[in-house]
């Protein structure tokens, strides 16, 4: 699949489409509020200020750059800024919107953060349509969140008995903790999935992952585990 | 502090809260991360309190957590929560309770995007039907699961077995709140107290006896931050922002944390274990942590549950200090062990941060 041909004839106007966009774009008076107060900025060379005011330009060229720069997914989708714009802007809702333009058009695959997107697609797509959570023990591997420190390493070892303890009703039939949610309503979550864009939009994040894989002269596995783990140390403020 | 002006502010901000009758839908992470809090939430609502709660098994995720990843778009989201609405519209219900902070500031977001573009509602209703056959009616009251504690705040502290004392000197606990970014940032009217002075942790710690510690960094979010955690490559991000908040918060020697959100005491709990084993520091007393609590956990203590029904061997940071400043009794053999008194071993313990 090629960038070149689904690409819409004016950026800014397939923007003002998205709700997030009407919701989160108003005049931008360039004060800097929302980048005083964001977590991401102080972690990462990261300035809304700069995303509002690029957007504002409505020149494509740039709005494009952006849309295949590691920019735009340096956001944490915190809101901070939402409360604070005195424009009543709310550049995470900006965010929102640009990125969902850039996995829309493939130019996600153009930066090492928007490649992140098939990972985390699997992980939060493949927890819904399999199990009907956004995260499940079955595939919260240990191994991949050493954070979550030696308590829940022995916590997975002795999964069904730790949350047996806890009052959990694990994969079990009937409400509470974890059960396991029935089939028929797995199956209207695909329904959904499938009237709603949501399958279509796991497949164009596959096929163009697929695509910058064999440009980068990698397998698929090779590629998301790189998405998945690989930090250079261009993208930080300190 | 100057409370004056504030508790002004927060008498704006109280919101409307039924006494009675909810539907009640589960958190994904606190599932996962702090099962026996939500135990603990039903517990309390219907067999302490009395009260009518309802949970069905057809209920779902809301899709919050896939969507702040941008894996998904906004119309599958609106679709998945809009069959949430209508499974609650069939049980007969109206008051509509996440336990869920993400899916609390999802349901509000698109609630209100609704209002503001009915022509997008029409089109999930039509999504729905087509998807699932169902239709629903929009809740009439939406609550997160802390504004029904805080509600109950006071008949919770009657019922107490315990305050938030410390029983050597009967000085009042000093407690850290924390709110969680999506309960009041976007929109404020939403939450108790508003974005600036959220009430919501302040009013169950004061009602059971605590007094709430101010700091700088007080609002600045815990460091989930969606695909900022859930990738690997990123946490560097999350474990970050917690750091600053613990630095800030360390001058005012809290004895313990209450989180609102789903994640944010997993991160605040988590995040002081690794920086303990990444360069040895810890910001309790004599190597400890500082506990971390969900509202429910710190209900359950005072109400007098043992500790190991209310999940507290889950957490990394060890909890026991603070049982022993407020005089709860508990049994330490017991804490790891499975249903029926099972041996199920033990979890090595960290190299730099103390544990019992
Ligand atoms: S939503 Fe994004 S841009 Fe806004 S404050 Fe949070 S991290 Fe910064
Ligand atoms: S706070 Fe609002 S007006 Fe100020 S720079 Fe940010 S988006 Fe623009």
């Amino acid at each position: 699949m090629n960038n070149k041909d689904n690409k819409p004839k004016n950026l800014y106007e397939e923007l003002c489409k998205d709700y997030r966009f009407k919701e989160g774009f108003h005049t931008c008076i360039n004060c800097g509020t929302c980048t005083a107060i964001c977590p991401a900025a102080e972690f990462y060379k990261y300035d809304p200020r700069k995303i509002v005011s690029i957007v504002q330009t409505r020149d494509d060229q740039q709005i494009e750059e952006l849309l295949k720069s590691d920019t735009i997914w340096y956001c944490g989708e915190c809101m901070s800024c939402v409360t604070r714009c005195p424009r009543k802007n709310g550049p995470g809702l900006v965010i929102i919107a640009l990125r969902d333009l850039s996995a829309r058009l493939g130019y996600f695959t153009e930066s090492e953060k928007g490649r992140q997107l098939l990972p985390l697609t699997h992980i939060m797509t493949g927890n819904i349509l399999n199990y009907g959570y956004c995260v499940h023990p079955k595939s919260f591997k240990w191994e991949d969140h050493k954070e979550s420190g030696p308590v829940w390493k022995w916590h997975t070892e002795h999964l069904e008995q730790s949350l047996a303890r806890q009052g959990a009703n694990y994969m079990g039939d009937g409400p509470g903790i974890l059960r396991k949610i029935p089939q028929e309503s797995l199956d209207e979550l695909k329904a959904i999935f499938d009237v709603t864009g949501g399958t279509e939009r796991i497949r164009i994040v596959e096929e163009y992952s697929k695509a910058k894989a064999e440009e980068m002269g990698m397998d698929m596995e090779e590629y998301e585990r790189q998405a998945f783990e690989y930090c250079s140390d261009k993208h930080f403020n300190h | 502090m100057i409370t004056e002006g504030k508790q002004k502010i927060w008498s704006d901000y109280q919101k409307e809260i039924p006494d009675d009758h909810w539907y009640y839908v589960r958190s994904c992470i606190r599932q996962n991360f702090f099962p026996a809090s939500e135990k603990m939430f039903t517990e309390i609502t219907q067999k302490v309190l009395g009260k009518d709660l309802y949970e069905t098994p057809h209920h779902t995720t809301c899709g919050g957590i896939a969507y702040h990843c941008d894996t998904i778009p906004q119309e599958t989201v609106m679709t998945i929560v809009a069959r949430q609405f209508a499974l609650m519209t069939e049980a007969g219900y109206e008051n509509y309770v996440p336990s869920c902070i993400t899916s609390f500031g999802n349901y509000c977001e698109i609630l209100e995007t609704w209002h503001e573009f009915p022509e997008l509602e029409a089109k999930i209703r039509e999504n729905l039907w087509k998807a699932c056959k169902r239709e629903f009616k929009k809740p009439k009251y939406l609550a997160h699961t802390s504004d029904l504690i805080y509600h109950w705040r006071n008949a919770i502290a009657a019922k107490a077995k315990h305050h938030l004392v410390n029983k050597e000197t009967g000085e009042p606990l000093k407690i850290v709140e924390h709110i969680g970014c999506h309960y009041a940032k976007m929109f404020p009217s939403k939450g108790v107290g508003g974005a600036e002075y959220p009430y919501v942790l302040a009013g169950m710690v004061e009602s059971w006896g605590g007094q709430v510690v101010d700091y700088p960094e007080r609002r600045h979010c815990c460091g989930y931050g969606f695909r900022q955690y859930h990738v690997k490559a990123n946490r560097g991000y999350s474990v970050s922002n917690t750091h600053k908040k613990f630095e800030s918060m360390e001058p005012f020697h809290p004895d313990a944390i209450i989180t609102n959100c789903p994640g944010c005491p997993y991160f605040l709990d988590r995040w002081q274990y690794v920086i303990a084993e990444q360069t040895g520091k810890t910001y309790g007393k004599d190597g400890f942590g500082i506990p971390v609590f969900t509202y429910e956990e710190m209900a359950g203590i005072i109400l007098g549950y043992d500790p190991w029904d209310l999940g507290l061997q889950l957490h990394q940071v060890a909890v026991e200090p603070f049982l022993d400043k407020i005089g709860v009794e508990y049994d330490p053999k017991a804490k790891y062990l499975g249903m029926n008194k099972e041996d199920i071993m033990r979890p090595e313990l960290p190299k730099s941060i103390k544990c019992c």
